[in-house]
């Protein structure tokens, strides 16, 4: 599988992105699920703009990502493969049933949600959410950084790393 | 000293955002070197969603009129806001990949408009990157 990262990320394609984990993964394949950016012709544009020519970046919303998963994971090129929220990557979770773990980037403040790590925060729904995807055998970590510690899911939930 | 962004004391003529304390960093050294930090309004997106980036980029234009954006990173979430603000607002300028030599050129180009003096010194800030050594 050439997809590296499947990473949860409000901020979509950013600088933590394309600079902080394209650099050292050596991405070359950035696959962004968003059923409103890729409704949008304005938004797909906005977000090509910003990844450098070296990179490649495949639109999709939930569904289509479902069905083209195994055609971006047989590409050989390293990918990366990002959800704007939880709920997407969930339903994309469930859709392919080849997703093994998932990294949570960030979720930032917003109401009804509550703190959980500094760039973290979840409304209990969220974390339910994903708790199912553990409890369906997918290993959540956050991590917003490389250099940072992967921290497990139920350290998050507990907020004791903040 | 010739200032487009009305009369009376003179009001920031540009905001600086972008990842970390960049945007400060970046307005400390302006102050430092010639005392012009006050043209220029910082902003953090530390802990933002993208929806407070660009509310808080569009809070500080309508509060100060400044109409020049300049952020760091084409790929950072303070371009992708300015850029959303421009699509709205096309006489705004955001100039991307800002440095040091880019924010010097514009406080000190008072005799154009913020907008022109902003595609001015993005020139000048190409320029000042010079690689020295084989």
């Amino acid at each position: 599988m050439a997809i590296h990262l499947y990473r949860i990320d409000d901020r979509l394609i950013h600088g933590q992105v394309v600079v902080g984990w394209g650099q050292p993964l050596n991405i070359r394949v950035l696959i962004l699920v968003d059923d409103a950016v890729a409704a949008s012709d304005w938004e797909k544009e906005l977000y090509r703009m910003a990844v450098p020519p070296e990179m490649e970046v495949y639109f999709a919303d939930v569904a289509t990502a479902i069905r083209e998963h195994a055609k971006y994971a047989g590409d050989p090129r390293p990918g990366l493969l990002i959800t704007g929220d939880i709920e997407s990557m969930y339903r994309l979770v469930r859709g392919v049933k080849a997703i093994g773990n998932v990294n949570l980037g960030g979720i930032h403040h917003r109401a009804g949600r509550s703190e959980k790590l500094r760039y973290i925060f979840l409304t209990p729904d969220e974390e339910q959410q994903l708790k199912q995807l553990e409890a369906a055998g997918v290993e959540v970590t956050a991590q917003d950084v490389p250099s940072a510690r992967a921290v497990p899911l139920p350290e998050v939930l507990e907020g004791a790393a903040r | 000293m010739n200032d487009h962004t009305g009369g009376g004391p003179e009001k920031p003529r540009a905001i600086v955002v972008g990842h970390g304390e960049f945007a400060g960093g970046l307005v400390s050294a302006v102050g430092q070197i010639c005392g012009m930090a006050d043209k220029l309004v910082v902003l953090s997106m530390m802990g933002m969603t993208p929806e407070d980036i660009e509310g808080t980029i569009r809070d500080q234009l309508s509060r100060t009129g400044a109409r020049v954006i300049f952020t760091d990173l084409p790929a950072g979430s303070a371009t992708i806001a300015a850029r959303r603000i421009v699509k709205d607002d096309p006489e705004i300028v955001l100039v991307s990949g800002v440095n040091l030599a880019t924010l010097l050129d514009f406080v000190f180009n008072t005799s154009v408009s913020p907008t022109d003096a902003a595609r001015a010194a993005a020139e000048r800030g190409k320029a000042s990157l010079i690689v020295v050594g084989r």
